[in-house]
C-alpha cells in the first residue's frame, strides 16, 4: 500500500495513464483514417463519367452508374430542407429572443430529445403517416422523414447563432421605431446568418447519409423516378442494397457511392465548421 | 391663442396617435409572433405526432398480440410476433459498444479537455466530429467487407484461443454476429461519448483543478479526484446518450449482425436487434398484422429511446447548464 502512495509510483502512474488517455484519442483518429482509407481505395475504381451520368445496369452487364440515385438524393434532401429550415429557423429565433418560460424550456428539451431519436423509428413514422394513406412509396414521404430529423438540428443551431448577436443592435433598431418583425428579420438575423447557414449545412450533412428512414419511404429504384410521388433512388439506399448483393459489380458501385457520400458529408461538415468558428454541435 | 393651442393640441394628438400606432404592434408583428409561436409548437407537435401515429398504426398488432409481444418468438410465417430475441440482441450489442466506447471516449475527452494543448485539441476534436459524421451505411459496408472478415480470421480465433472457456466465445465463427455488431456500434458511439464528455469536463470550474494541484496531486490524480467526480452526472449522461445511439442504430448493424432471431450466449452467433428488424423486413412484409407488428417494433424503439434520451438530457443539462440559458 505504501508503495502505491510513493511519489515514484504516483509519477509513473500519472505518466502511464496520460499515455493511455492520449492513446484513446489517437485510436479515434486511427479508426477514422482506416475507414476513410478503405472507402477511398475501394471506391475510387468505381468513379468515372458513367458513374455520374448513367443508370444502373442489370446484373451481369458491367458498367452503368447511379445518376438516378444522385438526383434522387438531391431531390429528397432539397425537399426536406424546404420543409424544415424555415420552421426550424423561426423556432430557433423564438427560443433565442423570446425563449423564456415553460414553452421554450419544453421546445429546447424535446428538440434535444428528437435529435437522439433513432432514424429508423422516424422512417417508420413517415411510412405510417404518408406511405400508408397514399398507398405508394414516394420521394415526398422520404422528405418528410428527413425533415423531422433535420428540424431539431436547425432549431438548436439557429438558437445558438441568434443568441450570439448582441441585443443592443436589435434594441437600437427598435428604438428607431422599426417594428419588431423587421428588426428581427432585417437586423438580427443577417448578423447571425453565418451561424444559421452552418446549422442548416450540418443538418443537410446529417440527413444526406441517412438510409434507414429511406428504406420504406423512398424505397429505391433502378430507373429515373417518375415524379415526386413515385419510388425514388437515393445514394445511401444504393450502398445498402448493392453492398448486400452477391454481385461484385454492384458491390463495386456501392463502394463508389460510399466514397461520394463520405466526400460530400465531410465537405459539408468542414465548410460549416470552418466558415463559422463558434462552437456549434449537432449532438 | 385658441388657434395656437388648438394647433399644439392637434400636433400632440397626431404625435401620440403615431406613438400609439407603433405601441400597438402592427399587423406585421402579430403575424411574425404567430409564426414564431407556431414553429415552436410545431416542434412539440412533431414529438407528439411521432408517438400517436406509431401507436395508431401498430394498434392492429397490439390488439392481436397483446403482451405476447414480450414473450413470444419472432416467426412471421407462423403468426408469432414477439420481440424478445431482438431485445436480447440489442442489449448484448449495446453492452459491447459501451464497454469499448465508454472508456475510450472518456479517455479521449480527458486528453482533449485536460491534457492536450489547444493547438492539438482543436483538430483532434474535429477529427472525432468527422467520425460522428460518417453515414451509418458507410460503417455498414466497411463492417461487412472489412471488419467481418477480420473477425472471422483474426479477432474471433484469437478471442476463442484466449477466452474459449467462456460460453461467450464458443462455437463456430461466422464473422457476422453480435461481436461484429457490437464492434461497429462502438466505433459509432465513441464520438458521442467523447464530444459530450469533453463539453462536461470543460464546464468544470478551474478552482477544482487548482485546489487539487495545490495539494500536490499529479495531473492524473487531479483528473480522477477533482474533475471526474464533479462531472460525474454529465459523463453518465454522455454514456446514456451513447447508449441511445447504439440502441437505435439500424443500418450498420443490419449489415453485420446476420439477422437471425435467436438467443444464444456466443458472441460469434448471428442475432437481431430492435432497430435492424424494420430495416431488414419492412420491404418484404405482407399482411396487415405483420406490417403493424413491424410498426410496433418502431413504437417500442421510440418509447425506449425517449426514456433513454430524456434521462440523458436531464443529466447532461444539469452538468453543463445547457437548459438554463
Amino acid at each position: 500500500m505504501d508503495f502505491l502512495k510513493s511519489p515514484g509510483f504516483r509519477k509513473f502512474w500519472n505518466a502511464f495513464m496520460i499515455i493511455i488517455a492520449a492513446l484513446c484519442a489517437i485510436v479515434c483518429g486511427v479508426v477514422l483514417a482506416v475507414v476513410v482509407t478503405f472507402v477511398i481505395s475501394k471506391g475510387y475504381k468505381a468513379l468515372n463519367l458513367d458513374f455520374f451520368t448513367k443508370l444502373p445496369l442489370p446484373v451481369g452487364m458491367t458498367g452503368g452508374g447511379v445518376a438516378n440515385a444522385i438526383v434522387g438524393s438531391l431531390e429528397i434532401v432539397l425537399m426536406a430542407s424546404v420543409i424544415s429550415v424555415p420552421v426550424g429557423v423561426l423556432a430557433g429565433i423564438y427560443l433565442a429572443l423570446f425563449g423564456r418560460g415553460h414553452l421554450a424550456a419544453n421546445v429546447r428539451f424535446f428538440s434535444d430529445v428528437l435529435t437522439g431519436m433513432p432514424s429508423i423509428a422516424i422512417g417508420v413514422f413517415a411510412y405510417s403517416l404518408v406511405v400508408i394513406p397514399t398507398g405508394h412509396f414516394s420521394a415526398h414521404s422520404a422528405a418528410v422523414a428527413l425533415a423531422v430529423i433535420m428540424l431539431p438540428i436547425v432549431v438548436r443551431t439557429t438558437e445558438e447563432a441568434v443568441r450570439l448577436v448582441p441585443g443592443v443592435i436589435r434594441e437600437g433598431a427598435l428604438a428607431l421605431g422599426i417594428p419588431a418583425w423587421k428588426a428581427t428579420l432585417l437586423v438580427t438575423v443577417p448578423v447571425a446568418r453565418a451561424g444559421i447557414v452552418t446549422g442548416a449545412l450540418l443538418a443537410v450533412a446529417r440527413v444526406a447519409g441517412e438510409s434507414a428512414p429511406l428504406l420504406f419511404t423512398a424505397f429505391g429504384s433502378q430507373y429515373w423516378s417518375k415524379g415526386l410521388s413515385s419510388p425514388t433512388a437515393a445514394l445511401p439506399l444504393v450502398i445498402f442494397q448493392y453492398a448486400i448483393s452477391p454481385y461484385p459489380d454492384w458491390q463495386q458501385l456501392a463502394w463508389g457511392c460510399a466514397l461520394v457520400l463520405v466526400a460530400l458529408v465531410f465537405a459539408l461538415n468542414l465548410t460549416a465548421r470552418l466558415a463559422f468558428s463558434g462552437r456549434v454541435s449537432a449532438n | 391663442m385658441s388657434q395656437e393651442s388648438a394647433e399644439v393640441i392637434s400636433a400632440t394628438a397626431g404625435a401620440s396617435a403615431r406613438a400609439a400606432r407603433t405601441r400597438i404592434s402592427p399587423a406585421g408583428d402579430r403575424i411574425f409572433m404567430f409564426l414564431l409561436y407556431a414553429s415552436a409548437w410545431f416542434v412539440l407537435a412533431i414529438v407528439a405526432a411521432l408517438f400517436l401515429v406509431l401507436l395508431q398504426r401498430s394498434w392492429p398488432a397490439i390488439q392481436t398480440i397483446g403482451l405476447g409481444v414480450f414473450t413470444q418468438l419472432w416467426d412471421p410465417g407462423g403468426g408469432h410476433f414477439g420481440v424478445l430475441t431482438f431485445i436480447y440482441g440489442t442489449i448484448v450489442t449495446s453492452a459491447i459498444a459501451l464497454l469499448i466506447a465508454g472508456p475510450v471516449g472518456i479517455g479521449a475527452a480527458l486528453f482533449l479537455a485536460e491534457l492536450a494543448p489547444k493547438r492539438l485539441a482543436t483538430p483532434v476534436a474535429m477529427l472525432i466530429e468527422l467520425l460522428a459524421a460518417v453515414p451509418s451505411v458507410v460503417y455498414g459496408i466497411w463492417g461487412l467487407f472489412v471488419l467481418v472478415p477480420v473477425i472471422r480470421m483474426y479477432i474471433g480465433p484469437a478471442l476463442q484461443h484466449t477466452f474459449g472457456f467462456l460460453p461467450l466465445f464458443q462455437g463456430p465463427i461466422y464473422g457476422v454476429g453480435m461481436l461484429a455488431g457490437g464492434l461497429i456500434l462502438s466505433i459509432m458511439v465513441v464520438p458521442t461519448v467523447a464530444a459530450i464528455s469533453r463539453d462536461v469536463f470543460e464546464a468544470v470550474p478551474n478552482d477544482q483543478r487548482e485546489g487539487m494541484l495545490a495539494l500536490g496531486s499529479t495531473k492524473w490524480e487531479m483528473m480522477t479526484k477533482a474533475v471526474l467526480p464533479y462531472a460525474r452526472s454529465g459523463v453518465v449522461g454522455a454514456l446514456v446518450l451513447g447508449l441511445g445511439r447504439a440502441l437505435g442504430e439500424a443500418m450498420a448493424v443490419v449489415m453485420v449482425i446476420g439477422n437471425k432471431p435467436q438467443i444464444v450466449a456466443s458472441l460469434f452467433q448471428p442475432a437481431y436487434t430492435m432497430a435492424s428488424v424494420p430495416a431488414n423486413e419492412f420491404s418484404e412484409a405482407t399482411g396487415k398484422v405483420y406490417i403493424s407488428a413491424l410498426i410496433e417494433v418502431g413504437l417500442l424503439l421510440f418509447i425506449v429511446s425517449l426514456l433513454v434520451n430524456i434521462s440523458a438530457r436531464l443529466l447532461v443539462w444539469n452538468a453543463s447548464g445547457r437548459g438554463r440559458r
